[in-house]
């Protein structure tokens, strides 16, 4: 059997074409429903609905915590129970979450990821007449503001940091890609009227017990900072790119056998990388081939929207010294700043060893510090790879 | 509709969203304490961050934003 974990974009292509193949396919994926993040909510989407014809079976709301990649099994956690599986082939297809930089004031209630937010509008937030604020990097921030406004929402600034020289710079990459100028083009169309400044960002948020305003900063690339305002706000909903979610895989060590990726990120890229799994784990590598003129247009423009929105300098210097870099164990930015790599962090400070097990805290304090990247570093996570309960583990610890 | 329990105080709310959801459209913006004592809420929306975790059936640390409401819920926060 193939077990897929995710079900997203990734995981739904995956699955289609591995059955497609004739072969016999699971999915586990952590969401109420599949859809992943790019589809959540949309019980209406071609992919969704032709993944949920399929027959194919989905054991939704559980988190994959361990993995014994000798054994081929997964060990899994619902709200209410825990199992083991067994595979004979896994495709990984776990998606991206956001990376988030910290700020003063980046950890009141009402600031929400860029993503973060939609995903609670998508899962049934009204936004209807709220005032939101949208800052940090990349196209995502423009689908956020059209899908807020849609749904009623005054978005009253979306704040790109990079500076409108490398979105210039991008314009050339979009033109290769028709399909994609088209949705730039309807996404232009829902967001009217919205203004989308360059070369700025939210330096910090304030309010009592919630986010009130937040204070965006100006500046100009080798120029000092220029200038700073205030927008007063319900929500900030601020997200600066995507990290994918690389924990299980790690987690299975070096060439784990009968192991397949699919690398996620931009949609069209994950719906290729899935199909290409797929394909290749149901035993049809040559069919795969077929597909890899498709993933390498798809992964050209992935890099160029890189390029385009690499993180800007300034944003290292945002966090104040009492700024929480770690949400979970509250660890201050200042108390970091001494060590130098996350791993000597997390043994003196506890930063990253509360129950996000450092997938906030780990990208940001990297991006803030120049720490050598996890997998640069030679870290596995050990299990499990998602909190769980003491009794799902005990399986594990008698074997 | 479905009918749950926040806090004691019975609420209803339509069927499909999150207890995160709930708890933000009944008004509840603060959804923990952090260790230090600050309020918290939900913030990646996708099961991640572990920022909006509440007590939910008894069950302490679970994450809202990923669990769907259901009839006679009983939830903390």
């Amino acid at each position: 059997m193939i077990v897929v974990v995710g079900a997203g974009p990734a995981g739904i292509a995956a699955a289609l074409r591995a059955q497609e193949c004739g072969a016999r396919v699971t999915v586990i994926d952590d969401n109420p429903s599949p859809g992943g993040q790019i589809w959540r909510g949309e019980s209406t989407n071609t992919w969704v609905e032709r993944f949920r014809n399929s027959g194919i079976p989905i054991l939704a709301g559980t988190r994959v915590i361990a993995a014994d990649a000798a054994a081929h099994t997964l060990l899994l956690e619902t709200d209410e129970n825990s199992r083991e599986i067994r595979y004979e082939k896994l495709i990984l297809a776990t998606g991206s979450r956001e990376l988030f930089l910290p700020f003063p004031g980046w950890t009141l209630p009402g600031v929400f990821g860029a993503g973060g937010l939609q995903a609670l509008a998508k899962s049934g937030l009204p936004v209807s007449g709220k005032r939101v604020v949208i800052g940090g990097t990349g196209p995502l921030l423009l689908a956020v503001g059209a899908y807020l406004r849609q749904h009623g929402a005054e978005v009253k600034l979306i704040a790109e940091q990079a500076n409108i020289q490398s979105l210039a710079g991008f314009a050339p990459e979009l033109l290769r890609h028709p399909r994609k100028v088209w949705q730039g083009a309807s996404l232009q169309w829902a967001i009217a009227g919205v203004p989308y400044r360059t070369g700025c960002w939210v330096e910090s948020a304030e309010g009592r017990g919630r986010v009130e305003r937040v204070t965006i900063r100006s500046g100009r690339d080798g120029f000092p900072t220029s200038s700073s305002w205030t927008e007063d706000c319900d929500y900030a909903a601020i997200g600066y790119g995507l990290v994918p979610n690389r924990e299980l895989e790690w987690s299975l060590g070096e060439n784990p056998p009968d192991v397949y990726i699919a690398r996620t990120g931009e949609m069209e890229f994950s719906f290729v990388e899935g199909e290409i799994a797929g394909l290749t784990a149901a035993g049809y590598a040559e069919r795969a081939v077929l597909l890899h003129p498709k993933r390498e247009k798809a992964g050209a423009f992935a890099a160029a929207l890189d390029t385009t929105f690499t993180l800007r300098e300034e944003l290292k210097h945002l966090p104040a010294p009492e700024t929480f870099v770690c949400r979970c164990e509250d660890v201050t930015c200042e108390r970091l700043r001494p060590f130098d790599s996350f791993r000597a962090a997390k043994l003196h400070t506890r930063c990253g060893m509360g129950p996000c097990q450092g997938r906030v805290c780990e990208p940001a304090a990297s991006f803030l510090f120049g720490w050598p990247a996890a997998s640069d570093e030679g870290r596995s996570p050990r299990p499990p790879v998602f909190p769980a309960r003491i009794e799902s583990l005990l399986p594990v610890t008698k074997g | 509709m479905i009918t749950l329990r926040l806090n004691g105080r019975a609420l209803s709310f339509p069927d499909g969203i999150t207890v995160a959801v709930a708890l933000l459209q009944s008004g509840q913006l603060t959804f923990r304490t952090s260790v230090s004592g600050e309020p918290r809420s939900a913030v990646c929306g996708m099961g991640v961050c572990f920022e909006c975790r509440v007590t939910i059936d008894g069950k302490p640390h679970s994450r809202s934003c990923q669990t769907l409401i259901r009839e006679g819920m009983e939830i903390r926060a």
